[in-house]
């Protein structure tokens, strides 16, 4: 039998790293994950090998026919990249500037609108162990953790010893949400919000700051104003707060205006107090996705290279209006499944050009990609470097050999095939 | 590849050679005294050879600069450059990776140091030191708020904290010891800072000034190749010169016999006078006297240029003070346990009072301190990017240039600084001086920034004839020149020519070796008991030397 301890869990922007692994004839087992990591280290159904219209070929034919396909194309479209490494990303963004493509991440239809209220506004935001430490008071609007990021409260920021706030009894936990999650159960506070008045009730919020409350209705959207005044009141009086937000925010109508108004109310409250906002990241890596590509081009996502550099424009280059538009001819897609996730008009065409998948399971995309090719798992059968939510940086360690390539591995194949069909 | 770069006009301040035709020999990357076989021939006659540029303070790595791409696409845009047959460039104040290995090249710099690596994201930081292509690389572990180095300060046990350093030093993989605001950053975990030396920072009943003591003496106890590098505490606040100096004053007495023992890094931005912005006005000339005065002082000028910047520092609360001046666009992150940062853009206008007396006292910095104590800086991008060193070369090299420049600035400029009275013009040695032998020097880098025999292949040529061209008249031909290399050569690789990339190198990550087993016997248990407090677990901190693309351990005995 054998014992590893401080593995890492690749399932949610957690990536919790005290996962203790146990691997014995009987297989693997797991201590300390939540039951969304459980599931993770569990055997699911891969894709067996490399396949081209669903015939079994070698990794070398599908590699080279992927780098046919991308190469032959007018404007291939480069998407998924927040469920693998850093190091294969970079190998994506190279590829996509190569071939004068289209590169974008699932952020576009995830926490993008927080990268766009960042332009506006830039972001004060601190790393968990700040939280842990010092918040006293914790708000989490439009997010789950409880079932979305269940360590998160454990670890980072609910029931944690911190160094200067003693644990749970000493933090005020508020949650704002349209309706009353497993998160609401275990706060101080529940505060329900009609769906889509985010944008109106921080606004009411800053007023309130900003000593403007004798101008507000009685009601803000349904919420009575005294409760908002109080809530405000609890900010201000924090001495350490943080804003922990999630799709509730940045996915319902003003979406990046709500953050930026949620953004410019923690900025405003910095003159009272201290205090932070911190987007609640999904996939083990979203982060990465959006940061390699930054350094690389100087863009987090919908990147356009079909000039030769990289230009940004989300809502005319992300996923969704790329395949809308039918404005590429093949995708590849790594580690993530639209066919699962975007609107069918999208879907569709994604149905209609030859798709690339590299993924180590099967999913919806796969019943159509032309080419697919399976890849290890990163943190089981692959290591690489991912960024957890608040973009502090983790080495993935393997614990498993694989007969599959890793992503990284492909793609740097991927590469060179690209760049010698197309010469340097 | 071999090469002999023939007739050039050579200027190589530390082995005294001042304007000399000569040729320079370079065999498998290094600079060598006889002809070697198989050489390809550059030709440079009447052009100006000296070594690569060394730059010891630019930020080009890490949470920070990425924030700051991710929150300035306007940036980002605004530097746009296909390069056929290598990467595209994007960024004015923030290039991307290729972007700045690419320009460092074509301006014939071949170094650069990462001032501020947070030990909990020190991969991050490496991870883009090692995107960035052309160039060697290094960078500065900030420690200034640590809370363990707090600690041992407080106990006043400096063989912990001497292991300590060892040990973070290594975990980082870096290169030297930062200091910025010491004490402060953590003071602003609950919104306050220090504001003086003597001030102390809450619960870790440390003052600024025991932090910096104890950090200069374990650096000389470990010998580390590079003196304490110091952002001073009060940075951009009118008055601060007396807490620069007073900084200053801490280390008197305390020598070392190869290089000074504190660098205050980015001095123009805390030599100011004044109590308000009202009475804002120049202290360059204390800082600039008292630097002249002593021998273990260094300074490099954070000059500030026209047009738009992206302040960007572990300084937080300075930040936020910004913030509230100016109302642009503000990121913040505290690092647990360890440090802050803070970003915004930042706009220096010769029409706004403030930043023109700005713009005057890095100059003054830069024309009254002795040549062989300062070394040319804009503390990219907070004083605006680092393209713009030949403009400032030319600055300082011609009081001409600076009239024509004075004569669109504010006119506080003549009230609140020395500037338009000074008459100094530093030689084109100096400039030389300033860029390449001073900062190897004080980074130890002892193949760099000279052209002696032994030392590393990077030679950078410019297309203009020293002994003809005077860069007090003929500024313009001087700056241009310098701005665009001809050649340059990169451990005996041609990576410029014509002022077009060549070919591309990746360069190599220095970093300190000096820890050893017995420095964990004494911080083991500390080290581990603080680590309840951070968010990952132990096994996660820090970077392994096989994760470095080119990993370059400096052993230190």
């Amino acid at each position: 039998m054998r014992v590893l301890y401080d593995m890492k869990c690749t399932f949610c922007g957690n990536v919790c790293d005290d996962i203790l692994i146990q691997i014995d004839e009987d297989g693997v087992s797991t201590k300390n994950t939540c039951k969304l990591g459980y599931h993770k280290f569990l055997d699911h159904p891969r894709i067996e090998f490399p396949q081209v219209d669903g015939q079994k070929v070698s990794y070398d034919e599908a590699i080279e026919t992927a780098a046919e396909i991308l190469v032959n194309s007018k404007k291939p479209l480069l998407y998924g990249w927040a469920s693998t490494v850093n190091e294969a990303i970079a190998y994506g963004v190279a590829l996509a500037e190569k071939l004068g493509g289209v590169y974008d991440n699932t952020s576009s239809v995830c926490h993008a609108p927080s990268t766009l209220a960042t332009q506006e506004t830039g972001i004060p935001a601190s790393t968990l162990g700040q939280v842990k430490n010092r918040a006293d008071l914790l708000i989490f609007w439009g997010c789950n953790p409880m079932s979305a990021h269940p360590r998160h409260p454990t670890r980072y920021s609910v029931f944690p010893r911190g160094f200067f706030v003693e644990g749970r009894r000493k933090r005020h936990v508020v949650v704002v949400d349209v309706r009353k999650t497993r998160t609401a159960n275990i706060a101080d506070e529940f505060i329900q919000i009609p769906p889509n008045s985010d944008y109106h009730i921080i606004t009411a919020m800053r007023m309130i700051l900003a000593g403007k409350e004798d101008d507000l209705p009685n009601s803000v959207a349904g919420v009575p104003a005294e409760k908002l005044v109080s809530l405000v009141d609890k900010m201000r009086n924090a001495r350490f707060g943080a804003l922990l937000y999630g799709l509730g925010m940045t996915q319902s109508r003003g979406r990046n205006k709500n953050v930026e108004n949620a953004i410019r109310l923690v900025q405003e409250l910095n003159s009272h107090t201290r205090f932070v906002i911190q987007p609640m990241r999904g996939h083990f890596n979203v982060v990465g996705a959006d940061q390699v590509p930054t350094w690389e081009v100087g863009f987090p996502y919908a990147i356009d290279f079909s000039r030769g550099y990289a230009r940004f424009s989300p809502g005319e280059f992300s996923v969704t209006e790329i395949l809308r538009r039918k404005d590429c001819d093949s995708a590849l897609v790594v580690s993530s499944d639209p066919a699962a996730h975007l609107p069918a008009r999208s879907v569709k065409h994604l149905a209609d050009i030859p798709v690339i998948q590299i993924d180590p399971h099967p999913n919806l995309t796969t019943r159509f990609a032309k080419v697919v090719i399976p890849s290890s798992l990163v943190g089981i059968e692959a290591e690489g470097t991912v960024y957890r939510m608040d973009g502090i940086p983790m080495r993935l360690k393997k614990f498993k050999e694989s007969e599959y390539l890793s992503d990284e591995e492909i793609l740097e194949r991927l590469y060179h095939k690209v760049v010698e069909l197309m010469g340097a | 590849m071999n090469l002999i770069i023939r007739n050039g006009i050579v200027y190589d301040p530390q082995n005294g050679v001042a304007g000399e035709k000569m040729d320079i020999f370079i065999e498998n990357g290094t600079i060598v005294e006889n002809l070697p076989k198989d050489a390809k021939v550059i030709d440079a006659s009447g052009k100006l050879v000296v070594a690569g540029g060394v730059d010891m303070h630019t930020h080009i790595a890490g949470g920070k600069v990425n924030t700051a791409r991710v929150m300035r696409p306007e940036d980002v845009k605004s530097g746009i450059r296909r390069n056929p047959g290598f990467r595209a460039e994007s960024g004015y104040t923030v290039p991307n990776s290729y972007g700045i290995g690419y320009r460092y090249a074509r301006m014939g710099y071949t170094t650069a140091f990462e001032p501020a690596n947070p030990p909990i994201s020190a991969f991050h930081t490496h991870e883009e030191l090692d995107a960035i292509p052309m160039i060697d690389k290094g960078t500065f572990v900030l420690s200034g708020n640590n809370w363990n180095v707090m600690e041992y300060t407080k106990k006043g046990d400096m063989e912990k904290l001497a292991a300590y350093m060892a040990w973070l030093l290594n975990r980082t993989k870096s290169y030297g010891i930062k200091v910025v605001n010491p004490g402060g950053i953590e003071a602003w975990a609950y919104g306050k800072n220090m504001r003086g030396l003597d001030d102390v920072v809450p619960y870790f009943e440390v003052t600024p000034a025991d932090i910096i003591n104890s950090l200069v003496k374990v650096n000389e106890e470990l010998s580390l190749p590079h003196p304490v590098h110091l952002h001073c505490n009060n940075l951009g606040v009118p008055g601060n010169f007396e807490t620069t100096l007073q900084s200053m004053k801490l280390v008197e007495g305390i020598e070392n016999k190869d290089r000074p023992v504190l660098h205050v890094t980015h001095v123009q931005f805390n030599s100011y006078a004044g109590d308000s912005w009202k009475t804002f006005s120049s202290g360059a000339e204390e800082i600039a006297r008292y630097v002249n005065k002593v021998d273990n002082i260094t300074v490099d000028m954070g000059q500030p240029v026209f047009g738009s910047a992206t302040t960007m520092t572990a300084d937080a609360p300075a930040q936020f003070a910004l913030h509230k001046l100016t109302k642009a666009k503000w990121s913040n992150m505290d690092v647990e346990l360890e440090t802050g940062a803070g970003i915004l853009p930042f706009f220096y206008s010769p029409k706004n009072p403030v930043t023109a007396v700005q713009w005057a006292i890095g100059l003054e910095i830069g024309l009254l301190v002795n040549p062989g104590k300062v070394v040319l800086t804009t503390d990219h991008p907070n004083g605006g990017p680092f393209t713009s060193y030949p403009y400032i070369a030319a600055m300082l090299m011609s009081r001409k240039k600076r009239e024509e420049e004075l004569a669109r600035v504010h006119k506080l400029v003549e009230k609140a600084t020395s500037l338009p009275s000074i008459e100094v013009e530093l030689t084109l040695e100096d400039v030389i001086l300033m860029t390449r032998t001073l900062p190897a020097r004080l980074l130890n880098l002892e193949k760099k920034g000279h052209l002696g025999v032994g030392a590393e292949g990077d030679v950078a040529i410019y297309d203009f004839n020293p002994l003809e061209a005077d860069p007090s008249r003929d500024y313009g031909v001087v700056e241009k020149a310098l701005s665009s290399a001809e050649v340059t050569v990169k451990g005996g690789e041609v990576i410029v020519k014509d002022g077009n990339l060549a070919r591309q190198v990746y360069g190599k990550t220095y970093w300190v070796n000096t820890y050893t087993d017995d420095h964990w016997s004494l911080i083991g248990d500390d080290v581990i008991n603080l680590f309840r407090y951070y968010s990952l677990e132990f096994s996660s901190y820090g970077v392994e030397e096989e994760w470095l693309k080119a990993s370059h351990p400096v052993e230190v005995s």
